[in-house]
């Protein structure tokens, strides 16, 4: 009886204990690491679209959407309800009660002054298109209007904005970090780029430029209990060896890995249980020239998608830190197709698609890429003697990545392989497909589809969110099967954390950037943390 | 001593000039701009208003002439305008960074000289000893190991292994954030010093001055002080200045392995996405402190030997 006594006492303990160590926890500093350069940019984060140039942003400021990492869309950050009209063209918000860091109350005008700002010519900051939608846009550009007359404060804290085109979800362009919102007039202060003020869980402490920059809790931010964590120091380390040792050393908290460290982690039984993967929203490609004359037959696309094996580069190469590539909508792609079938491996099939192109002794092309170990010259090299299997030529020609981004849109290449945006909105990234949108744009394919045309038409025009996401679903089927690319993966985004830091999200926009106020850290973390 | 003085600041006037025209004309022909490093991630598509309204808010749609104009005008009245990427001066964004690489150089100098130029002298004073094997074996490898490679295993041992020093970043100024960088980054000149040092010290004992100095009766510490020192200074201090003078460019893979907030990280950065005034200006500081240290490596030969300013 005793025994049995004493059993339920500790399981019931040995419950409370496994609860209360779920139960977020306050205080602490958290190291978090800026991977992706060996520096910030301005502070200014409108004028910015450096990744890397978010991971402070994301402390400091808020957009009035958000990404819902755990249900994969957008949702409502700085505002509490949101009204749409029935031709989806009108979206009325009512805006929650928050503060910014020096005090002053989020009203309509501070949203409008945030996006006109983006928006002013003057100030060419790439968030520009975020808002280039919206009714009054062209006037303002052009100079003929002082003021957005799409953007209306009903009051304090109702703000109406009215597209020129039913807008399913503007939740996509309007979460963006560089999409932030300041306090009206704020940015025209001499020293905001160097001590921004922002609606953040966080308030900017200091930068130390090269090194880090550190934000303190912010304790009037507008969720309550949050943030858990008192301060955080954001690191640059952008050498993968560097962040390997500082993280097995505990002095950073994550550390972003590569394919290499990937399978080092995976393999260390120490590291291994703490390992964050997500399907990210960027396809890996090989994008083919419309104007070098044989990537003008679709059966020439295909047979080189026939003549790769993807698995086996993705195995060897990528060490499995990588997902196949279907179509060009990623996994977490809302208007994914689940059912589709990626090319299969077949080298017979390759060289009848050439044969039935014309083309019965093969092609020869190069391709234009960078030195990146997932989606450049390693990958490219790879390929070489699989595409000679089929009769297919290739040479590589190596370039920085500022010159491939310069090349592609401007159509000064046979073949490119790159790593490009597919995601979060469908809609934006099937856009890129359509005929209208010009190849310095996105449509790096010249892609030209009268049938892709008319079902992207009709999910222009069509305002219910499930029937349009079917129509790009569709859509995307069609590009799979006209092949402007190789479609090689959708990547795996993996991040490696210490064991003492909770609540990472599984960002499929970003995995390194995450909503700082959800994460907190135990009582099992060092006393540097503490 | 002014005059000599005078005669090789001015000197660097023309040599700052020509390097100026040179990274100016460079950074214009090669392909690649700030609008298009904006995309280069693939993260981002930027429609082509907005490249265009970047170029032009920089100043990039005008002619090269143009721009290389105003560059120079900026030049003469120290303006090396502003950064692309920071939206700052380039002055302030480089005056951000310089300390931190000079902390670095010096400190990694200071490590060089302080135990180089000693261990060139034992060895060269006990030649054939095990010490003069030791000195040198350890002089070869330290200049043949790269300094990557070198830092990896400082981190590997000292950060990792035995926990007493950061594996990386600037820690606010804390100098034991310094210790690693500044050893990795002083190992090759250790090395070079040593063994120059070590080389000068046995050629001039073999000269027929010593020999008469030691027949004058004259002890072995006189000889050492008087004769062999100030000779030897000669070799040593122009491999000290030489090294010190290029170490803000070498400081570049240590300054990335250790996230050490120095210009030369900040240079690699700047090319990458092609900040070109940031990388204008950060090749100058390094080109100026490479004249200044040399120049004054000239002023301090002419202390040590007078006849160097008649030359």
């Amino acid at each position: 009886m005793l025994k049995s006594l004493t059993l339920s006492a500790a399981l019931l303990i040995g419950t409370a204990a496994a609860t209360w160590a779920q139960d977020p926890q306050s205080g602490g500093t958290l190291n978090f690491v800026a991977p992706y350069g060996s520096s910030f940019g301005t502070l200014d984060i409108h004028s910015t679209p450096a990744t890397q140039d978010e991971f402070p942003a994301k402390a400091i400021h808020r957009s009035l959407y958000d990404w819902n990492s755990a249900e994969g869309k957008p949702e409502l950050e700085l505002a509490t309800n949101v009204e749409v009209s029935d031709d989806g063209k009108v979206f009325t918000y009512t805006l929650r009660d928050a503060k910014f860091h020096d005090g002053k109350e989020l009203t309509a005008g501070d949203i409008i002054y945030s996006y006109q700002r983006i928006a002013h010519p003057d100030n060419a900051f790439p968030g520009a298109r975020y808002v280039s939608g919206v009714v009054g846009i062209d006037e303002f550009v052009d100079g003929s209007a002082d003021s957005i007359s799409g953007l209306k404060a009903i009051d304090d804290k109702t703000l109406e904005i009215s597209y020129k085109e039913p807008v399913a979800e503007p939740g996509y362009e309007l979460m963006r970090v560089n999409a932030a919102i300041y306090p009206e007039g704020a940015a025209e202060a001499a020293d905001f780029q160097t001590s921004p003020v922002g609606l953040g869980p966080f308030k900017f402490v200091e930068n130390i430029p090269g090194s880090r920059i550190t934000v303190e809790k912010f304790e009037d931010f507008y969720e309550d209990g949050k943030p858990y964590l008192d301060k955080i120091n954001i690191v640059l380390l952008d050498d993968a060896s560097a962040r390997d040792v500082a993280f097995r050393n505990q002095e950073i908290d994550v550390s972003v890995l590569g394919p290499s460290q990937y399978v080092a982690y995976q393999a260390d039984d120490a590291l291994k249980d703490n390992i964050l993967e997500v399907a990210e929203v960027y396809t890996r490609h090989v994008g083919f020239n419309p104007d070098y004359e044989p990537f003008q037959k679709k059966e020439v696309r295909q047979a080189i998608n026939h003549a790769i094996n993807t698995d086996l580069i993705i195995e060897r190469l990528v060490k499995n830190k990588a997902y196949r590539a279907t179509g060009w909508l990623p996994i977490s792609s809302p208007a994914y197709n689940k059912d589709a079938v990626p090319y299969a491996y077949d080298v017979e099939k390759a060289k009848q698609l050439l044969a039935d192109a014309g083309y019965e002794d093969g092609i020869e092309f190069e391709i234009t890429a960078t030195q990146n170990e997932s989606w450049g010259l390693t990958i490219v090299e790879a390929i070489i003697p699989m595409l000679a299997d089929a009769g297919i030529r290739v040479t590589a020609k190596p370039v920085e990545a500022s010159v491939l981004a310069e090349v592609v849109p401007a159509g000064d290449h046979q073949a490119f392989m790159w790593s490009n945006v597919s995601g979060p909105d469908p809609y934006a990234t099937m856009k890129c497909f359509y005929s209208e949108t010009t190849r310095a744009a996105c449509n790096y394919w010249a892609f030209d589809n009268a049938e892709f045309d008319a079902v992207f038409d009709e999910a222009t025009a069509e305002a219910d969110p499930a029937k349009k996401t079917a129509l790009l679903s569709q859509a995307n089927d069609i590009v799979q099967e006209e092949a402007p690319s190789w479609f090689f993966n959708y990547n795996k985004a993996v991040m490696a954390y210490q064991p003492w830091l909770h609540g990472l999200q599984q960002n499929a926009t970003e995995l390194a950037i995450q909503n700082y106020e959800d994460l907190w850290i135990d009582d099992t973390a060092p006393d540097s943390r503490k | 001593m002014l005059r000599f003085t005078i005669r090789r600041l001015l000197q660097m006037i023309p040599t700052i000039f020509a390097v100026a025209l040179l990274i100016f004309v460079i950074f214009s022909v090669i392909p690649g701009s700030f609008a298009s490093s904006l995309m280069s991630d693939g993260r981002t598509n930027a429609d082509p208003e907005t490249l265009a309204r970047i170029n032009a808010e920089f100043g990039l749609d005008k002619p090269v002439h143009v721009r290389f104009g105003e560059y120079i005008v900026g030049l003469v009245q120290f303006d090396l305008g502003t950064s692309f990427r920071f939206r700052e001066p380039v002055t302030e964004v480089i005056g951000d960074r310089v300390w931190a690489s000079l902390k670095l150089s010096v400190a990694a100098m200071v490590f060089a000289i302080v135990v180089g130029v000693p261990l060139g002298f034992i060895a060269a004073l006990r030649p054939g000893s095990i010490l003069d094997t030791a000195t040198m074996v350890g002089a070869v490898s330290g200049l043949s190991m790269p300094q990557f490679w070198l830092g990896l295993l400082l981190m590997y041992f000292f950060a990792l292994q035995l926990g007493w020093l950061p594996s990386f970043g600037y820690g606010g100024g804390d100098p034991l954030y310094l210790i690693l960088p500044a050893i990795t980054l002083g190992v090759t000149p250790l090395a070079l010093l040593a063994r120059t040092t070590r080389a000068g010290v046995l050629e001039i004992m073999n000269e027929d001055f010593i020999r008469t100095a030691h027949s004058k009766g004259m002890s072995n510490a006189r000889v050492v002080r008087w004769h062999l020192m100030r000779n030897v200074m000669v070799l040593v201090v122009t491999t000290i200045g030489l090294q010190f003078g290029s170490m803000m460019g070498q400081a570049v893979v240590i300054e990335k392995l250790f996230a050490w907030p120095g210009i030369g990280l900040l240079l690699v950065d700047s090319v990458a996405i092609r900040d070109i005034p940031v990388v204008q200006g950060t090749i100058l500081v390094i080109v100026v402190w490479f004249l200044v240290i040399n120049t004054f490596v000239d002023i301090i030969y002419a202390a040590i030997d007078p006849r160097i300013k008649q030359t």
